[in-house]
């Protein structure tokens, strides 16, 4: 017996299934593992934000900075290495830990002010990318022996493809993420506040506490993301990843989670990305079709999920009231 | 005492005028000339009326958000609609020769079916309002370079010159448009019952169904309205630079208007609404814009700026900061009878 709470991400995974296969019986280069090692790549930076996001909404919030400190982390990054002369991975540790001040800032905001996630995470957003702006107007190349050392790492698959460091980054994000939601207590509080704040609280979850961690956490990935995205591009510029918040929300309501918080995986949303990521090389190998197509279909695969889960919502509650 | 009582009662209301004319005075004292207003050809020129100018957009985008969150939802798509009315009407204009009102009629026509599609998603399939104009937000776009086939359209008409940059009245014609729609709907919602009826809604459904308002319908005309306002301000801006531009046309309006109608006072758990306030919140944001750009200051300071004094804004005008406020100094926690309790009775 399938657990309905498990359909959602049952059902991404036969979107997925069905769009890669679709792909694989259409264009012959598709069956190559290039195709998939290569996806994994261009996507970890959106699947690193969305793994972050997917806290985020479990708990019933939402981050609208993470776009903006994607690009504020880069041009950070960028800063302390070409104009300090720092060691990268010293520089990689101030944007990270930057990155998860300003989280937590905005989290200590959204619990003890009790102003809405969605208003504060707005004003992050405009700060962020303002802060960016202030650092840096223009794309600056990153230029390090050690960034491009770490951008030239490749572990060859069979077939033509290969993971790069960046895609092994994602992969142990990806499961440091399912870890934290699964195997933790934070984890459980996260799942708790997303079904209910007001029982999780009577139960003795620290509510205020949890809040913090999330949006702490979130900013650790999304600054993680842009660490990931400059060594990607081997570059830093302020306008970078505008956008990628929605891209992020839509990848987690892609991935099966309940955007009204409790439900869902982070392995879901690893798909979720996944499917954007597919969608768009399948657009890629067609050729004719333009790049719009890809908003339209990401559109209506989120009113599809969003109407799924909707039903099945409806259907328990049918059947738990017979 | 009595005057205490008065800024007790009215410290919602005056807290987004006193930031207005507070922005409006510093920025004055700092740029020379900025209050000035001259008469040039029967046209008036000035910093403030630039403000008013540019502000116009938001402000229709912010009147049709401010409606939206009364009833408790959300309007992400409005920067998408604007895109895809600002398309439609460059590409009529260009490719028909249908007369300017009934191009104008199809734009319109097509931010209401837009947000008609919002308002059944969210009242028919009971989604969440962000989720549900997610949707639209994201696919927007796409639909808009669809129409537009991926090109800036450029057009050209008189009368929608005239809509972009006219004067009449020594005032820019927009500026006439939006006060005409801002006086329209203010006596719409507190001349009638609709008002009362959306707030109702938003503060909350199922006593306002039981109380016999057709939730639904409200829901669904809240949106509709909403994404008539949005098309308004797509015809304007497409109007503005004679041409549309599918990926840029009201890029993060949604945001500036979401953030008007906070800064005014409400809340986005609705039930309660200021629309005039909501314009006030309008030109705040835009009188920053103007202000960082007159002072000399380099732009990158723009947003820092603006999202540091939002920030504060918020941050003052939060319940809680209130009730910290009046504990400290009356050590009674009045306050607090007034937040529990709420919402809470269930038939």
């Amino acid at each position: 017996m399938i657990n309905e709470r498990n359909l959602p991400i049952l059902a991404t995974l036969l979107v997925f299934i069905l769009l890669y296969g679709f792909g694989m019986y259409e264009y012959k280069g598709f069956r190559d593992t290039l195709v998939f090692s290569n996806l994994l790549t261009d996507n970890a930076f959106l699947i690193i934000t969305a793994i972050g996001m997917t806290f985020v909404i479990l708990s019933g919030g939402i981050d609208l900075s993470v776009g903006s400190m994607i690009a504020f982390i880069g041009v950070l990054m960028a800063y302390l290495i070409t104009n300090t002369g720092i060691h990268p991975l010293f520089a990689i540790g101030i944007a990270l830990i930057v990155g998860v001040a300003f989280g937590a800032i905005m989290g200590v905001i959204i619990a003890f002010f009790e102003i809405q996630a969605f208003i504060v995470t707005l004003a992050g957003m405009f700060l962020f990318r303002g802060l960016a702006y202030l650092i840096n107007l223009d794309a600056v190349p990153i230029d390090h022996p050690f960034i491009t050392g770490l951008y030239d790492i490749y572990v060859p698959l069979p077939g033509r493809g290969g993971l790069t460091f960046i895609a092994m980054a994602m992969l142990v994000l990806l499961a440091l993420g399912i870890l934290i939601a699964r195997r933790t207590r934070f984890g459980m509080s996260v799942y708790a506040l997303g079904g209910d704040s007001h029982s999780a609280a009577l139960l003795g979850v620290p509510v205020k506490k949890t809040i913090i961690k999330i949006y702490a956490l979130s900013g650790f990935y999304s600054a993680m993301s842009g660490v990931i995205f400059a060594i990607y591009t081997g570059s830093a510029y302020p306008l970078a990843a505008v956008g990628v918040e929605l891209d992020a929300i839509a990848a987690v309501v892609i991935g099966g989670t309940l955007l009204t918080g409790g439900v869902g995986y982070v392995f879901g949303t690893f798909l979720g990305g996944m499917i954007q990521g597919i969608i768009q090389t399948l657009i890629t190998f067609d050729g004719s079709l333009n790049s719009w197509w890809t908003k339209l279909a990401v559109g209506g695969l989120l009113l599809f999920f969003i109407l799924l889960q909707k039903g099945i919502v409806y259907w328990v509650k049918k059947r738990s009231a017979t | 005492m009595k005057k205490n009582n008065f800024l007790h009662k009215h410290q919602k209301t005056l807290a987004p005028l006193l930031s207005l004319v507070l922005i409006i005075l510093i920025t004055a004292s700092v740029t020379p000339g900025f209050l000035s207003i001259r008469m040039v050809d029967g046209h008036l020129f000035g910093s403030l009326l630039d403000i008013l100018h540019r502000a116009t957009p938001t402000a229709l985008v912010a009147l049709g958000m401010a409606v939206v969150i009364g009833t408790r939802g959300i309007d992400l798509s409005v920067g998408a609609v604007i895109a895809i009315s600002g398309a439609v009407t460059a590409v009529l204009t260009v490719n028909t020769d249908w007369p300017v009102g009934l191009v104008i009629l199809c734009a319109l026509g097509t931010g209401m079916l837009c947000g008609l599609w919002n308002g059944i998603l969210v009242s028919g399939f009971n989604i969440q309002p962000i989720v549900a104009t997610l949707i639209l937000m994201v696919a927007g776009r796409g639909i808009a370079q669809m129409i537009t086939e991926g090109q800036i359209v450029t057009f050209h008409s008189d009368v929608l010159d005239a809509i972009g940059n006219g004067y009449f009245l020594a005032f820019p014609i927009r500026v006439w448009i939006a006060i005409g729609m801002i006086v329209l709907t203010v006596l719409v919602m507190r001349k009638t019952a609709l008002g009362l009826f959306i707030e109702a809604v938003g503060a909350n459904v199922r006593a306002s169904r039981l109380v016999g308002i057709e939730a639904r319908l409200l829901v669904l005309s809240a949106y509709v309205f909403s994404g008539l306002c949005a098309a308004m301000s797509g015809i304007i801006l497409a109007a503005d630079i004679r041409g549309a531009d599918a990926n840029n046309a009201g890029l993060w309006l949604e945001l500036d208007a979401i953030l008007a109608v906070v800064l005014a006072g409400a809340s986005l758990a609705g039930g309660r609404i200021y629309l005039l306030l909501t314009i006030v919140g309008v030109l705040i944001i835009q009188t920053l814009t103007t202000a960082i750009l007159t002072s000399g200051l380099p732009v990158q300071y723009n947003l820092v700026v603006k999202a540091t004094i939002i920030l504060a804004v918020l941050l003052v005008q939060s319940p809680k900061t209130r009730q910290w406020i009046s504990d400290f100094f009356t050590k009674k926690k009045r306050a607090a009878n007034s937040r529990t309790g709420k919402g809470s009775i269930k038939p």
